[in-house]
């Protein structure tokens, strides 16, 4: 009977402790990566928010009707000039696959910018700052500035376009989406080459 | 042999228990290291700011969680990608407590996460605006296992489920070797800033049904050499 007991505990404080070692607490779930690669290099993957519907956020002074409803942006005078959006991101196939913010900052003491970060929480995050006017006239272009995880060995640049909607007889159309390409160039590093080795993909 | 089979049930459960004691109380993951920034001589910018959803601009999250989004109405994170990833939209204070800035706090539970290493892992990435001054970016890896362990179970054994007490704690654990956050400048004078940061959680009441009481962050953010300091960066150490 006690070395039943003992066989017991010991395989019990082996089990939990290999448990607590080999099991995942965290497994995020993972939407397919749609990238190209482009003619010149490096690769393009396309991202798109809908808008109004993946609007969560509206940051900006004395808005007639907030969004979300009850949002009490700072009163003080000094965060007239700064607006701040928060979006689902969506993939090529139209499925959210994280949240990006937009941050407009309109100073006389800083240059007038726009700045992206992207959140995918199965890949990283990246941070891309553009001018404020459009080069062409329709497309922004920025430097990618940081990049975390899957991001972070990557160089290039990040685009924002606003593309109207064009279905006009649809009553529940969108108004249209934000189309933001990444152009990147970089190298796998060698956490993601192994672990893609181990899950077989290489 | 229904004696036998008792006995290894009852063995099996008491090993289980003796592991989860192990773990719980486990003396090498209780490490809460001195941030390298607090002895360092470098010019340091501070930013607090409340921890709690519903002193925050907008908190979301999948809406399942005890700790509620705010305000009411936001979308919430339900989306499969999304639903292990809060996001905190949040004014920051400088260190004489005055309207510094926006935040947006982006938090995503980590696959690394190892409760054996006393590691509950989150990934989170601060994206940040000071008025007048420009933006910067903060990525970081942070270890919420001593926030868990010292205060959110303890609120949960409590008859009241709640937790009152004081506790400062770092939170950040990476992705520098010594702990720290890696933080990039974007904008102002933080362009072309490549440097470090620690951010720290002071609580001192939780709750059950609501998540943090009385909780507060704060941002400790290397800007030496890029940047020149404001008599509100100083902070008195």
């Amino acid at each position: 009977m006690i070395k039943t007991l003992i066989l017991g505990f010991l395989v019990g404080l082996v089990a939990t402790v290999a448990a607590a070692y080999y099991v995942p607490v965290v497994d995020q779930h993972r939407e397919s990566s749609f990238i190209s690669v482009s003619p010149n290099g490096g690769n393009t993957e396309s991202f798109r928010i809908s808008i109004p519907a993946d609007r969560i956020m509206i940051g900006a002074p004395r808005q007639a009707e907030p969004l979300p409803l009850g949002l009490q942006w700072p009163a003080d005078e000094s965060f007239d000039g700064v607006r701040v959006e928060l979006f689902k991101l969506r993939n090529k196939q139209d499925t959210v696959v994280g949240v990006a913010s937009r941050m407009v900052a309109d100073s006389e003491s800083i240059e007038d910018s726009i700045e992206w970060v992207l959140h995918i929480p199965a890949r990283g995050t990246f941070y891309a700052v553009m001018p404020a006017q459009p080069g062409d006239g329709v497309r922004r272009v920025g430097k990618l500035r940081a990049g975390t995880r899957e991001f972070r060995p990557m160089q290039g640049e990040l685009s924002e376009r606003w593309v109207p909607n064009t279905y006009d007889d649809e009553v529940d159309a969108p108004d249209g989406h934000i189309e933001l390409v990444t152009s990147f160039t970089g190298t796998f590093s060698d956490d993601v080459t192994d672990s893609a080795m181990t899950e077989g993909v290489l | 042999m229904i004696k036998y089979v008792t006995g290894l049930l009852l063995g099996i459960v008491l090993g289980v228990l003796a592991a989860a004691a192990l773990l719980y109380f486990n003396p090498l993951a209780a490490r809460n290291p001195l941030s390298p920034l607090s002895v360092s001589n470098n010019n340091i910018l501070s930013l607090g700011y409340s921890a709690v959803p519903t002193d925050s601009i907008v908190f979301t999250n999948n809406g399942e969680s005890r700790v509620q989004p705010h305000p009411e109405k936001v979308r919430e994170l339900w989306e499969a990608p999304l639903r292990r990833t809060e996001v905190l939209v949040t004014t920051l204070r400088d260190s004489r407590n005055n309207l510094a800035g926006i935040g947006i706090k982006y938090s995503s539970d980590s696959e690394d996460t190892r409760i054996i290493n006393g590691e509950a892992l989150v990934d989170s990435a601060w994206h940040i605006h000071l008025v007048e001054r420009g933006s910067l970016f903060v990525e970081q890896t942070e270890n919420y296992w001593n926030f868990l362990r010292k205060i959110v179970l303890p609120a949960y054994w409590s008859t009241a489920n709640h937790w009152k007490g004081v506790w400062n704690g770092n939170m950040t654990v990476g992705p520098g070797a010594l702990g720290t956050a890696a933080v990039t400048g974007g904008t102002g004078e933080f362009a072309g800033l490549e440097s470090e940061a620690v951010e720290a959680l002071k609580a001192s009441a939780y709750s059950v049904a609501q998540g943090p009481v009385a909780v507060e962050g704060h941002l400790t953010i290397d800007i030496t050499g890029n940047v020149g300091m404001t008599a509100s960066d100083r902070v008195d150490r």
